[in-house]
């Protein structure tokens, strides 16, 4: 399959590696509902699980439908092990308190919105759709993180040491989402892919001047060594995967 | 800076919508925020999330002043029997259709 389509299998690996990244996103902050500072925030964090998840699908379907034999979304979500896993580590770690994950939304969606802004100008029609239907979706979750971060750190004594804390703790995992080696060239240079590099500069200014405004101090650059779009993960994914993926494996092909 | 979440989960806000254009804001509920800006996003999330709107308003609920149970009589009952303030009283021409 690699010799003859590679392009295409590349092209299928790209939104199976974005794919993956909501998807995981989407089920750690799904861990939240029900347990939020607030009903309101419930409601909140499950919209934008549900828009990550809706984002996850439509790009599987889309790389299911680029491999031979094609594959459903069901068989990309539910029928990988770990290992064939392509998202970044940020997204797949233990959630910790509230403002861990508010900052690691932050991160996320800063990165997502820059990058489904410049994939909608993709030469692939299917992924620049796509993308121009998340770009708004993740402009909200961007938004909707920024404003607990400045509330959080700019907030009481607990609140901004909390804060810190979890922006220490997130930091060594954002650069993996500006390392493009695992991302075939031609896809870049064809106007397929947007290139992960281009994207830290918008992100990092982005998320500077929140941090600044927060009165959040940024983390000196200590880079974790990742290799989440290699396959290689954190404990932390197996174990969100046996639960995301338990109901699918013990009943195979049930419906609602 | 308003601080982030008490333990009560912040004031109290009404929110009124707008369901499309050329249509008055109308009350739908209320909401829990910290600050008018949280508020109007928790609105957005609970209350818009079916497309249910074009516009948001929110409002402290402790800014409204609501008539009184205790004052309904005085209020509204002198309104019953004067049917003269409807606009009933007079033939509406056949050529205009309302």
């Amino acid at each position: 399959m690699r010799s003859t389509c590679e392009a295409v299998a590349t092209e299928a690996e790209y939104a199976v590696a974005l794919a993956d990244d909501a998807l995981v996103a989407s089920q750690r902050l799904v861990e939240w509902v029900a347990r939020a500072p607030q009903i309101e925030e419930d409601v909140a964090i499950g919209n934008i699980a549900l828009d990550l998840l809706g984002q996850a699908r439509l790009l599987y379907q889309y790389a299911g439908s680029l491999t031979d034999p094609p594959r459903t979304e069901d068989d990309l979500a539910y029928f990988r092990d770990e290992r064939a896993f392509r998202n970044v580590c940020l997204v797949e770690r233990e959630n910790g308190d509230f403002a861990v994950t508010m900052v690691r939304l932050l991160v996320l969606a800063a990165y997502q919105r820059e990058l489904y802004d410049r994939l909608a100008r993709s030469v692939d029609p299917t992924l620049a759709a796509i993308a121009a239907k998340a770009v708004k979706e993740v402009a909200y979750h961007r938004d909707h993180a920024r404003q607990w971060v400045l509330r959080l750190g700019d907030g009481t004594p607990e609140s901004h040491r909390r804060t810190q804390t979890a922006l220490e703790a997130e930091w060594p995992w954002v650069s993996e989402l500006f390392d493009g080696g695992w991302l075939a060239p031609a896809l870049v240079e064809r106007g397929v892919a947007v290139a992960p590099a281009s994207l830290e500069e918008p992100v990092l200014a982005f998320l500077r001047e929140v941090l600044d405004e927060a009165t959040l101090a940024e983390p000196d650059p200590r880079p974790a060594v990742t290799a989440g779009r290699e396959g290689r993960h954190t404990e932390a994914l197996g174990h969100l995967l046996t639960e995301l993926q338990h109901l699918a494996r013990s009943h195979p092909g049930a419906s609602w | 800076m308003v601080s982030a979440s008490s333990t009560t989960g912040g004031e109290l806000w009404e929110v009124f919508v707008r369901p499309r254009r050329g249509l008055a804001h109308v009350h739908v509920g209320s909401i829990h925020a910290s600050d008018a800006a949280m508020a109007l996003r928790n609105a957005r999330d609970v209350y818009t999330r079916r497309q249910e709107g074009v516009s948001l308003w929110v409002v402290p609920a402790a800014e409204v002043r609501a008539s009184s149970p205790d004052e309904q009589d005085s209020f509204f009952d002198p309104a019953a029997d004067k049917a003269y303030r409807h606009p009933t009283f007079y033939e509406v021409p056949d050529a205009l259709h309302l």
